[in-house]
């Protein structure tokens, strides 16, 4: 019983705390608080509800469990749901920072309470749903309809410049997604279902392939985003509210590395290896480019905006590499990158509500009046380096294992951004939190609340135990990992066994 | 035992957690109890797992042959990172030479513990203070245990964020938030080698834990692997990788330019981590891969240029600076030098040697600087100093044999030195002992390199302690001595700095046989190399000391007995006056090189690219080209973005959908 409702129930448990915050009476402000308790329970119940769902996934089965496989039309479009090891943790990750994100807009949203959790709680439904749905067509209208709340978020709780940061942000997106359209469409003429575990061993031709791969890309690239097709990120995240970073960075990016992952790969893996080369480059260029703007933004919010672009480069080029370290590690990367772009955007909030200003020159020594935002501070930027013992090492490391063994010159290319982050995300600490206190107005400035605290904390145990542990991450999503890259290198085989040789002989 | 190495290594972060959890709460006077004792204890273990090792009796037979080969203790923590061939654990390693290392840092880490307590009385971060020389110590214990180059890595970065931290320790300094932020920065260019190595590696032997790869690098030799943009021999290839990390973490010329900034931090931070511990990381790091170096005589010769110029190059600086601390920091750039030239000679048990007495020694000259500079009121230039021996004579003397000690005083051929005197003789007859151009590069380099070395440390001296005072007449007048709790750290360093040489000699530089007992298998014991150094001519084992007599007859000239002379030198040799008092104008040129170029691109990415380019050229030139359409095809004027988007997106749609249908399905 709790094996085939609990995703059911996992996903449409936020639409029914959105339904009881619409019968909230009134409009006045005394019933925000009422409004915001709804909120933080209905997220919080869901998260409690994943983690059982963690407890009870069996890491051994690469399949997907929990499922549950509604016909609507025959042999097409079904109410189909199911978790594997790719997209379990996501799942987790989405319900663990909708309570977070709650929290933190506890003061910071003041107008349209109602509207703004109504917004998140209907977020959370399209974005677990999109991870945790096994039909096409279902992921499509979760994927597509994640849009519309963030959109309205960013349009309506942003700041100053946000009407047109929000219909860029659209415009890309959508753009992407009519090409998925389309593709979903000729993937139903084609193999006449769009139960995504059939289409996983459906075997199309090279040729349709090659089309519904760049047809994919095009949505997911944009999602990700991969350079060139960034642009939009850093305005949306700019004018976002705190939260609506936070989400907008921690899971909604990950859509398309979901997306590769779970259609690129493994249905069309002809023309993945085809296009291998080319995402490379793209990743390389995103790691070393996206680096160098990030170190001359003046604006905190834009230099974390352009640093995750930066990171999805590690997403994209351990992903098409192929390699069990590889998916691994860009997964790794995915979930980290959650956390540590989350707790990123949730620091500049804390000091953002405090200032109302993101540039970085109106800061400096905070950490004389706020030593524990400091310390917080600098450990979220040592995870966002990568280093060692944070979580963001072992993504970071397992995907530049995973390319050396495929392309010397992309691993040493993105060894390059390793420096490069180091020296934006050290500077950004020194002129925000070092450096003398010397501006009047920051001289009254409060450290962390109780509030924000416990916002962050939990954040920071996560970032420093996957650093020293990743074992529970990485033993879930092993053997889904195992399948994926067996199958992919099966069917790509001649040509995996010819890289293999020129591998070998070249190694002796 | 397995208990004492995990309380040698955890202990130091218990005190962290401690100190750095509830530091606040605690007190400052806590605070630095806890860490400090916790750290004694640790160094007292240490050494119970050290002594040991040194009175093994020597094996006979077979059991000898055996122990020469012993595998290393390891205590198997937890799992680490495990994804296919990778299995990467949390491992205690500890053999011969991570005992050595296990001392050296715990020793002198709870010594800089000690003595901080009276350094940093009045700082108001206390508390921090400690937690961080405490956060530092177990990085460097989690690196010298490491049992797999990625544990190695993990401390190596963790040493590196310590000394981030420690440099930038008064943080509203802009000098110091620099300085940190330099020597983070250049320790990760360093670190992009290392990484590379690392992933060469993995992708050559298919594992990462030390046993394994020491056993397949016979097997591997002469392999060919592609990198970049040629063919190389992979063994030199990862060798040549790994030491670029080597280089960053141990100031080797070109990617030394983070450590005389990194002065900026408090002086006991200077003694630990910039003079005794983590810098010598890099030496470490080749004598724990000595199997892979051996096998590579290209890698090895890189080495031992490397070490040889930095040698050179750094006592050439430390000639003309006028800080007290920016000497002694060019002082153990130089050092370390002459460390990788016996590395690179082959005699790794050299390197580990002087890696030992210098710990000592360079620890006590900076915390004798510290007491200088405590009792003048942090005054560190050395051109306002001078008198100073009747005020603090005690820190004069320990200052005098710290000096003696690493200018390597000493009678060779017999057992009476200093201890700098017997590893830096071994390095020299090493470096002599490989022949040919590059010994005799190496070996004059290292000569004239302590020549250099016994004039700056003697010029040292006679300006802070000789002659008329220079310093302001109220600073002077309260100058003190410092209190015991700052000298009694001094006095266990001096004992090591006379002591170590003499007593553990024959374990490092002895007869091979014996050396090879005392490693057990831990670093490569190269017999042709020592036999070639031990055959050095009688000349070439006083030609050190011969350049340390010169040196200090110079500097007495120059600083005693004609104290104009300076001052005439450097204004009739102008150029190379500033040249060196520039240090050779690295920094100037790797702003102009990397720095100013990277900030130039990113803003051309930024400005250029991403804004003009992507935004107002391809974006809002699309979105008029689909309003130029709409408007003359459709006449629909309603101004709202998402007509024209969706009017785009309609003609998009159709050109996909026609080259599917087109091309992939019928």
């Amino acid at each position: 019983m709790i094996e085939t409702s609990i995703l059911t129930a996992i996903t449409f448990l936020p639409l029914i705390g959105a339904l009881a915050i619409v019968t909230v009476p009134g409009d006045s402000a005394r019933f925000d608080a009422t409004m915001r308790w709804i909120a933080l329970v209905t997220t919080l119940t869901v998260f409690a509800a994943t983690l059982v769902l963690w407890a009870m996934f069996d890491p051994a089965d690469p399949d997907f469990q929990f499922v549950v496989n509604f016909e609507w039309l025959p042999g097409g479009i079904g109410y189909r749901m199911g978790v594997d090891g790719i997209s379990i943790l996501l799942v987790v990750l989405t319900a663990l920072l909708l309570p977070i994100c709650v929290v933190a807009s506890w003061q910071s949203i003041t107008v349209r309470v109602r509207e703004y959790m109504i917004a998140f709680l209907i977020l959370e439904t399209l974005m677990i749903g999109a991870f945790a749905t096994l039909d096409l067509a279902l992921f499509f209208v979760f994927f597509e309809g994640s849009l519309i709340p963030m959109f309205l978020i960013i349009g309506i709780w942003g700041g100053k410049r946000r009407v047109q940061a929000s219909y860029k942000f659209f415009f890309y997106t959508f753009t992407g997604s009519v090409f998925m359209l389309i593709a979903i469409m000729a993937i139903y003429w084609q193999a006449g279902t769009l139960d995504i575990a059939k289409l996983l061993t459906f075997e199309f031709t090279p040729e349709a392939q090659f089309w519904l791969w760049l047809a994919f890309f095009a949505s997911f690239a944009v999602k990700l985003p991969m350079w060139p097709f960034h642009r939009w990120l850093p305005e949306a995240h700019v004018e976002a509210p705190t939260a609506g970073s936070v989400i907008l960075a921690a899971v909604l990016l990950k859509f398309g590395g979901y997306g590769f992952l779970r259609f690129s790969l493994p249905m069309f893996p002809d023309a993945s290896a085809l296009f291998t080369n080319f995402v490379f480059a793209l990743s390389v260029v995103a790691i070393i480019a996206t680096s160098l703007v990030a170190l001359v933004q003046e604006d905190m919010k834009k230099l974390i905006a352009y640093s995750s672009v930066a990171h999805m480069g590690f997403v994209t080029m351990g992903i098409f590499s192929g390699t069990k370290q590889g998916v691994d590690g860009a997964l790794f990367q995915m979930l980290s990158h959650g956390l540590v772009s989350g707790a990123l955007f949730l620091s500049v909030g804390v000091i953002y509500d405090r200032m109302h200003t993101r540039e970085i020159s109106a800061y400096g020594g905070l950490a004389d009046r706020m030593p524990r935002y400091a310390t917080a501070f600098v450990i979220f930027s040592l995870a966002n380096i990568g280093l060692p013992g944070t979580s963001g090492f072992i993504g970071e490391f397992l995907t530049l294992i995973a390319a050396f063994s495929v392309n010397t010159w992309v691993a040493a290319g993105a060894a390059l951004g390793v420096i490069l982050s180091a020296a934006y995300a050290l500077w950004l600490v020194w002129r925000l939190v070092f450096g003398a206190l010397d501006k009047d107005n920051l001289k009254s400035i409060l450290d962390l609340s109780r509030r924000e605290m416990a916002v962050l904390v939990p954040l920071i145990v996560l970032i420093i135990f996957f650093g020293f542990y990743p074992a529970p991450i990485l033993d879930a999503i092993g053997p889904a990992v195992d399948a994926l890259v067996h199958d992919y290198a099966g069917t790509i085989g001649l040509a995996a066994e010819m890289a293999v040789d020129s591998a070998a002989t070249a190694v002796h | 035992m397995t208990l004492t190495y995990q309380a040698i290594v955890f202990l130091p972060l218990i005190g962290f957690v401690i100190a750095g959890l509830a530091g606040h709460r605690i007190g400052h006077r806590n605070a630095e109890i806890i860490t400090s004792g916790l750290l004694i204890i640790s160094a007292m273990l240490a050494w119970l797992v050290f002594l040991p090792m040194l009175f093994a009796a020597p094996a006979e037979g077979a059991a000898g042959e055996a122990a020469l080969h012993a595998e290393a203790v390891k205590v198997e923590l937890f799992r680490w990172i495990s994804s296919g061939e990778i299995d990467i654990g949390w491992v205690i390693r500890v053999d011969t030479l991570t005992a050595v290392m296990l001392v050296v840092v715990t020793t002198i880490s709870a010594v800089v513990h000690v003595y901080s307590i009276g350094y940093m009385h009045d700082d108001p971060g206390r508390w921090r203070f400690f937690a961080f020389l405490s956060f530092f110590t177990f990085a460097m214990l989690m690196l010298v245990t490491a049992d797999n180059l990625v544990q190695m890595f993990f401390g190596w970065e963790g040493v590196g964020l310590a000394s981030y931290l420690l440099i930038g320790f008064w943080y509203h300094k802009p000098s110091a938030n620099a300085a940190a932020m330099k020597a983070f920065v250049v320790n990760r260019i360093g670190d992009f080698g290392f990484s590379l190595g690392i992933f060469g590696t993995f992708f050559l032997f298919g594992a990462l834990d030390f046993d394994t790869i020491f056993h397949a690098v016979p097997g591997m030799e002469g392999t060919v692997l592609h990198f970049l943009w040629g063919d190389w021999d992979a063994l030199t290839l990862i060798a040549l990788l790994l030491f670029v990390g080597a280089m960053g973490k141990s100031a080797q010329f070109l990617l030394h330019t983070w450590l005389p900034d990194a002065m900026e931090g408090p002086t006991p931070v200077s003694a630990l981590i910039h003079a005794a511990t983590m810098v010598t990381a890099g030496v470490f790091m080749v004598a724990r891969m000595s199997p892979l170096f051996e096998a590579s005589p290209v890698a090895m010769t890189v080495v031992l240029y490397i070490g040889a110029i930095t040698a050179f190059f750094a006592a050439t600086v430390g000639l003309v600076q006028n800080d007290i601390k920016r000497v002694i920091a060019y002082s153990t750039c130089s050092q370390l030098g002459y460390m990788f030239v016996a590395l690179g000679a082959g005699v790794y048990s050299a390197g580990i040697f002087h890696l030992f007495t210098h710990a000592f020694f360079k620890a006590l000259l900076f915390l004798g600087a510290g007491a200088v500079i405590h009792a003048m009121h942090h005054e560190q230039d050395m051109r306002r100093m001078g008198g100073l021996r009747k005020k603090i004579p005690v820190t004069y003397g320990l200052m005098i044999i710290g000096t003696l000690a690493l200018t390597g005083v000493g009678i060779p051929g017999t057992p009476f030195g200093f201890a700098g005197f017997f590893s830096k003789d071994a390095i020299v007859e090493a470096a002599y002992g490989v022949g040919g151009t590059n010994g005799a590069f190496a070996f004059w380099s290292l000569v004239i390199a302590a020549l250099f070395t016994s004039f700056y440390s003697w010029r040292l001296l006679h300006m802070t302690f000789h002659g008329p005072t220079r310093a302001d007449a109220q600073i002077f007048e309260h100058a003190h001595e410092s209190p015991n709790v700052m000298l009694w750290p001094l006095y266990v360093l001096a004992a090591g700095a006379v002591l170590a040489g003499v007593v553990f000699n024959d374990f490092f530089f002895g007869h091979a046989e014996h050396i090879m007992h005392f490693f057990a298998g831990s670093v490569v014991v190269d017999e042709a190399a020592l036999d070639a150094a031990h055959a050095a001519p009688l000349w070439v084992k006083w030609a050190p000391t011969m350049a340390m007599l010169i040196g200090f007859v110079v500097a007495f000239q120059m600083y005693v007995r004609d104290r104009e002379l300076p001052a005439r030198l450097a204004n009739a040799n102008r150029g190379l006056y500033q040249f060196l008092l520039n240090k050779w104008y690295f920094d100037e040129l790797y702003d102009f090189l990397f720095i100013r170029p990277t900030l130039w691109i990113g803003r051309a990415l930024w400005r250029g690219f991403d804004d003009w380019f992507v935004d107002k050229t391809i974006v809002e030139g699309l979105g008029d080209r689909v309003r130029d359409v709409t408007q003359r095809v459709v006449r629909l004027q309603s101004g709202y973005l998402y007509h024209y988007a969706f009017a785009m997106l309609i003609g998009v749609a159709a050109l996909v959908t026609w080259a599917i249908a087109a091309g992939g399905l019928n």
